[in-house]
């Protein structure tokens, strides 16, 4: 089997560069055919590397061992769900991930495209494939998912315990196909470049791609921010880490540019900036990628022996030296056809939004890189903590809320003053009166959160107001019930409304963000049972400890061998809120130097936290056990000396025993945090949001806009 | 003033602007860092009141449980100096002797404090399986 993914490797590779040289022979010479031919060759690669992904995928589900990959990051005591899921949890596994995402989602577009932009698509074409051709070439030279071992081991080390979670499966998928998605603008953008064919066709494929991959690249990176939240034993779901930054960034670019494109189509300004913004934002992303893989930087997130770094740096080097070129030698195509009318205008919010966010970008990236900048300036490595983060992420953040409430509502092209106070005179005093609500229920800290509560309000006051003057003027006009005409608003304007809901949800989300990390309460102390500590306005008192043994048992389902916990009781002003029951899962190290025993609970310990999930607050637990004191480690090693490994179990259950009938004090963080569901609601909200305006529109509507179209050039022809 | 004029004038102040702000960022960047050091160029830089991003591995035999937290000694990657450390805040799970950990610290009188939450364990080998020198034994 791995003789068949080995072959499928190098077959990859060889039809990579017959598609490159084939479409860049095909557009030069004009004989389109070869062209033609370069694009199958994209279709032949995603088939290829789809029964390379099968042969790994049946390997992980099967325990084949003979796979270096499958026995460094499965075992057999990994749940079947989660084994599927190893597969991209190894540096091999996620290259060749990258590679198949980055050919299917290429082969859409080039479907797509077959019968327009023919010169622009074979340049595309080699661009993607060149870029596809990177990632099979390190997995040919550098780390092969396909290496076998023989004799094979009998038992592989296990997917690490912490990755055992289900949004853990979804997340890699999701961010990767961000990752992959952002390289279609990318490779369009520098083939429109390239072609000398910068024209509203490449940006149809550029606007559509790249809000696919905004929208995975948020799904994925909120699923992230779940994942440590509810997986960690820290309680946060941000912590600036370098990796999460990576997969900020061209979130952030990307977002500037579904913005500023609005701008480009309606007026056919800012060329040069969006063109920028395509070109970095596919940079961004191979850089987010070449982040996790080059161990350059500290991060939690940074695979081990990764040595992947010089040939990223070549390929950002060449991507980067190539835009600029493209886009300075070209700058003539690139000419605005109209300027700024009015700085009251949608056109300058929408400058400002971009600014903000590109302004948010540069201090990310700055922070980020600062541990490589600092060492070349002044060789000594040093590095910004999330304090530094905050001080200017959070300013910019309330800017672009508050932005966000204003563009939807203002004129384009020129606003008058009295247009502009009609419309955001509501929204100003929905927010007004959100602050004097805040100020008498005593909320008179924190100002920097309440001013992200009024943003928030204005923000839903603004969109609030038109979907109810939609909905009017569709009552008025076709006098539908006021639900039937909500329906029909949304589904005739996807894009408007979609993206209002998108705005809506971000402001959700903030707001969220805000309530949690400036009003939470936490603590962290040592309790026994019957102990109890206040939180905040709740009382969480340590009722009696449990354990669980063998991983079939584990009460996680993640396969521990050994699970200690608490029962907590919650409660607040004397009355009970909840039973929770976090635990520790202490696993299988397969290393026999630790003992027959001792190699059972020898892993990675992983924290199973608990919480009660509130509209209003979250009370987050998690505990850490003490099992070395002196009684405990004694069971172990008595055990390891006297115990045949098919007999340890037994020293399991008598430690778990002990434990229950004697335990010793144990560590626990206590959060409780308000209104973090709202992360979570505004999140989906901004998914959802995004759903409605990348569907594409009913065919009804699109044959009638075709036919309004038809009509009017016929016009234009009559009146020539 | 005619409108060419006043787009120069507009682009030179939004441009000021963007120098003003860049310069501000990456003057605090600077003066905010907190320096990565060893354990033996910690004890011969350490200013008190100043924070440093200690990096090294837990020496063998060190960390100890209390009552808010826990403490621990960083040592050298190659052995010799070590730094007891006292923290309070949030462990990450692969924490563990011999293990490669950065953290944020103070000097505070004749010792290191950790700043809360900043520890984090910098396992050379998160997605695969340590090596056999790095597991704890039982």
């Amino acid at each position: 089997m791995a003789v068949l993914g080995r072959v499928c490797l190098l077959l990859a590779l060889a039809v990579c560069a017959y598609g490159i040289g084939a479409s860049l022979y095909g557009v030069r010479s004009g004989r389109l055919e070869f062209a033609d031919s370069g694009r199958r060759s994209v279709y032949a690669l995603a088939g290829i590397l789809t029964v390379a992904f099968a042969v790994l995928e049946i390997a992980f589900l099967r325990n084949d061992f003979a796979f270096v990959t499958v026995a460094d990051t499965s075992s057999r005591t990994t749940p079947g769900l989660y084994r599927a899921a190893a597969v991209w949890s190894s540096q091999e596994g996620s290259l060749l991930l990258w590679a198949w995402l980055l050919s299917l989602w290429s082969s859409l577009a080039l479907f797509i495209t077959r019968r327009r932009m023919r010169e622009v698509a074979a340049y595309a074409t080699a661009i993607l494939l060149g870029l596809g051709g990177f990632f099979i070439a390190l997995m040919v030279f550098y780390a092969t998912p396909f290496a076998t071992t023989r004799p094979a081991p009998a038992e592989g080390a296990g997917l690490d315990p912490l990755l055992r979670f289900p949004t853990m499966m979804i997340h890699p998928p999701m961010l990767y196909s961000g990752y992959t998605l952002c390289m279609i603008p990318l490779a369009f953008g520098m083939g429109a470049l390239l072609a000398r064919r910068v024209d509203a066709a490449w940006m149809r494929v550029a606007r559509r791609f790249a809000f696919a991959a905004w929208l995975f690249l948020g799904a994925g990176i909120l699923l992230g921010a779940r994942w440590s939240y509810a997986e960690l034993g820290w309680g946060g779901y941000w912590g600036w880490d370098a990796v999460e930054n990576a997969s900020l960034m061209p979130w952030l670019t990307g977002t500037a540019f579904l913005h500023s494109l609005m701008i480009q189509e309606k007026r056919g300004m800012l060329k040069v900036w969006n063109m920028s913004l395509v070109l970095a934002t596919g940079a961004l992303a191979i850089m987010g990628t070449f982040l996790v893989r080059s161990g350059v930087l500290n991060s939690i997130h940074a695979f081990g022996g990764a040595t992947l770094g010089v040939p990223f740096v070549v390929l950002i080097g060449a991507l980067t030296a190539g835009s600029i070129y493209l886009v300075v030698s070209r700058r003539d195509m690139l000419r605005s056809e109209h300027r700024l009318d009015s700085l009251l205008s949608r056109e300058s919010i929408f400058l400002a939004n971009n600014l903000v966010l590109v302004a948010l970008c540069f201090v990310i990236f700055w922070g980020t890189y600062f541990p490589l900048i600092s060492e070349a300036l002044t060789g000594q490595e040093a590095s910004v903590g999330p304090p530094w983060f905050d001080r200017y992420t959070v300013p910019l953040a309330l800017i672009l809320v508050l932005l966000s409430g204003i563009g939807p509502v203002i004129a384009w092209r020129r606003a008058t003053l009295a247009n502009a106070r009609r419309n955001l005179a509501t929204p100003a005093i929905i927010a007004l009166l959100a602050l004097v609500a805040l100020v008498a229920a005593g909320v008179r800290e924190k100002p920097f959160a309440i001013a992200m509560f009024c943003c928030g309000a204005f923000v839903l006051g603004s969109i609030g107001q038109e979907f109810v003057r939609g909905v009017r003027a569709r009552r008025a006009i076709a006098g539908e019930t006021a639900p039937v005409a909500l329906l029909a608003l949304v589904r005739r304007n996807r894009r408007r409304y979609g993206g209002y809901i998108v705005h809506v949800g971000m402001a959700v989300l903030f707001v969220g963000v805000a309530a949690s990390s400036s009003f939470q309460h936490a603590s962290e102390l040592g309790l026994s049972p019957g102990g109890s500590t206040r939180v905040g306005a709740y009382t969480i008192r340590y009722l009696r400890p449990t354990a669980t043994i063998t991983p079939r048992y584990d009460a996680a389902h993640t396969g521990s061998t050994l699970s200690l916990g608490a029962v907590l009781d919650v409660s607040r002003q004397g009355r009970h809120v909840a039973t929770l029951s976090p635990s520790e899962g202490y696993y299988d190290s397969g290393e026999p130097a630790q003992g027959s025993v001792g190699h059972l609970i020898g892993g990675q310990a992983v924290s199973h936290i608990s919480m009660s999930a509130g509209v209003t607050r979250d009370v987050w637990t998690a505990i850490a056990p003490n099992i070395s004191t002196p009684a405990l480690q004694r069971i172990v090693t008595v055990g390891n000396r006297t115990l045949p490994p098919e007999q340890a179990e037994v020293a399991i259950a008598y430690l778990a025993r002990a434990y229950l009938k004697n335990p010793p004090p144990a560590q626990f963080h206590l959060i409780v945090s308000p209104l973090v569901m709202w992360i979570w609601i505004g999140g989906l909200m901004v998914f959802g949001g995004g759903l409605i305006a990348i569907w594409p529109a009913p065919s009804s509507v699109r044959a009638r806009v075709r036919v309004r179209s038809r009509a009017r050039a016929a016009q234009g022809l009559a009146r020539a | 003033m005619n409108p060419a004029r006043k787009r120069t004038a507009r682009l030179i102040v939004a441009l000021s602007a963007a120098v003003v702000l860049a310069s501000a960022l990456i003057y605090t960047s600077f003066s905010a860092a907190s320096p990565a050091l060893s354990p033996s160029q910690l004890v011969r830089q350490a200013q008190p009141g100043r924070s440093y991003q200690l990096t090294g591995t837990v020496a063998k035999g060190s960390v100890r449980h209390e009552a808010n937290g826990i403490a621990f000694a960083v040592e050298d990657r190659a052995g010799g100096t070590t730094i007891p450390v006292n923290y309070t805040g949030t462990v990450p799970d692969p924490f563990r002797e011999g293990r490669e950990v950065i953290v944020t610290v103070q000097k505070q009188g004749g010792r290191f404090i950790g700043e809360r939450n900043s520890l984090i364990t910098k396992c050379p080998s998160k997605y695969k399986t340590a090596p056999p020198g790095e597991k704890q034994n039982y």
